[in-house]
């Protein structure tokens, strides 16, 4: 079957790649692009791993096909850090020791990035709400929950 | 009907690493021309942070800051050898090994600084920041980089070591078929609050306080990451993983992401957690293996609060609501 051409933006750069026509986008940048920071855990869109930004809505890359994707802005975890600086984000997982495996954590910062996008300053109740949809088995999710509510408020102080 | 609270208690003591006809770990440690260390090793690194630990351990040996070692884990074609990483067996097995290794290669380095420096390698000690020292004249002293790049060029000595850890098959007694699986035990203890709903059967832990005696904590932080999920982890086996729920009838199992149950972020019951450092006679400065222990003790816990609060024994886990639910029905007069 004919390939399929797909192009878009990938963390400010762009790509454009020939697909087979039913690729997820979760596939095509593992390993059409080489951005393997979002992760495959379930791929049937449960585990919240392959969390991906997509014109600043929270998507899912396991469950979105590639070709839907034409022309879009996309963002991925290995786009956040700034000529070696991490994202506040980045730095707030380590600093709260909120990773140990490291599969869930792109996801986790996908959806938390998203919600501080929107919320900057969340409450408790909405981080467990925006982190509800990815799963974690290593940390019991408070460490996480606790980097997401600290770089929230490193945000604002930055800002202020 | 009503919402029930109970309290329930439980300790547990948890052997680190087990004894299958003999537990070996080995290590090597060399130096580069530069001095940094590398630490090779067959174990495996799945996140509970033992490049870390171990990159601490050969660092504390050796005497140079941490970041000077790197840790090359987990090819078992090339590497020594390793029993595994399991039964919490790799800080305390893996740990012994690479201070043997460390030592061997520390007496190397202090041998060719000692003849850099004309002293004697008795003479000399570490500063831990990368700098070898004569004891009680520190003004005269020499750079660990300036010692590898000596062995390497100059000198033509390898500076490394080998490092074996083994605890030697125990065989059972005859007569009474005792015997030792392991030779060091990390303790806890764990407090369970609940709340049973007798009507659906629901259970929800409001609190748990755990306290760990896991020998000494070689990373603090790590430790209480490890301790941290893992009570996750026991109170979401006591109540809600299983991929058979009626076993050995396979129905209804689960079979993805979305039919196996575990806590999500909004299902966090309050979590305590104290650690009590008593450093165990074999373990590498003192460690035992705390990454299992962690998620044993809040299952019985947590089965005696449900006890405690609706008058139940569930003696299989997960205790989910209908297990509850029918052992209510059983219990009550007709």
């Amino acid at each position: 079957m004919a390939k399929v051409p797909v192009q878009f933006t990938l963390n400010g750069a762009e790509k454009a790649e020939f697909i087979d026509s039913g690729t997820t986008l979760l596939h095509a940048l593992r390993d059409k692009i080489g951005d393997t920071s979002p992760k495959g855990g379930c791929h049937q869109g449960t585990c919240g791993a392959c969390s991906v930004i997509i014109d600043g809505e929270l998507r899912l890359s396991c469950l979105t096909l590639a070709e839907t994707c034409n022309g879009a802005a996309i963002t991925t975890t290995s786009g956040l850090s700034e000529g070696g600086v991490l994202h506040p984000l980045q730095r707030a997982f380590l600093d709260a020791f909120a990773t140990q495996c490291g599969f869930c954590t792109p996801g986790m910062i996908m959806a938390a990035k998203v919600l501080l996008d929107h919320t900057p300053n969340p409450s408790r109740d909405e981080v467990v709400e925006a982190l509800s949809g990815n799963i974690c088995r290593c940390t019991g999710y408070e460490p996480i929950i606790q980097a997401v509510l600290t770089a929230a408020r490193s945000n604002s102080q930055n800002a202020a | 009907m009503a919402i029930r609270r109970g309290r329930g208690v439980a300790a547990i003591n948890y052997p680190t690493g087990m004894n299958l006809g003999g537990d070996p770990t080995q290590a090597l440690v060399h130096s580069t021309p530069t001095g940094n260390f590398m630490v090779t090793l067959s174990s495996v690194d799945l996140g509970q942070g033992m490049k870390q630990i171990m990159a601490q351990i050969c660092a504390e040996t050796i005497g140079v800051p941490t970041d000077r070692v790197v840790v090359d884990t987990a090819d078992t074609d090339t590497g020594p050898h390793c029993m595994g990483t399991f039964a919490s067996r790799g800080t305390h097995r893996a740990g012994n090994a690479v201070i043997q290794a460390a030592k061997e290669a520390r007496q190397v380095m202090l041998e060719v600084a000692a003849e850099e420096l004309e002293v004697n390698a008795s003479d000399l000690e570490t500063d831990g920041q990368g700098n070898i020292l004569v004891k009680g004249a520190p003004q005269k002293s020499i750079s660990i980089f300036d010692v590898a790049l000596s062995a390497h060029f100059k000198r033509g000595r390898s500076i490394s070591g080998r490092g074996m850890f083994l605890i030697p098959r125990s065989y059972p007694e005859k007569e009474t078929g005792a015997m030792k699986p392991s030779t060091c035990y990390a303790h806890a203890c764990t407090v369970a609050e609940v709340e049973v709903d007798d009507e659906t059967g629901e259970v929800t832990v409001l609190t748990v306080k755990n306290v760990f005696e896991i020998g000494r904590a070689l990373n603090p932080k790590m430790v209480e990451q490890q301790l941290v999920g893992g009570s996750w982890m026991g109170i979401s086996h006591a109540l809600y993983e299983t991929t058979e729920p009626y076993y050995p009838n396979r129905d209804h199992g689960g079979t993805d992401f979305n039919q196996y149950l575990m806590p999500g972020p909004g299902d966090l019951a309050e979590t305590q957690i104290i650690v009590l450092e008593r450093p165990s006679a074999d373990g590498p400065f003192g460690a035992k293996g705390p990454g299992e222990m962690c998620a044993n003790p809040q299952i019985p816990a947590v089965a005696n609060a449900v006890f405690d609060a609706v008058g139940v024994r569930i003696d299989t886990l997960p205790i989910t609501p209908e297990r509850i639910l029918r052992a209510l029905k059983a219990q009550a007069p007709n």
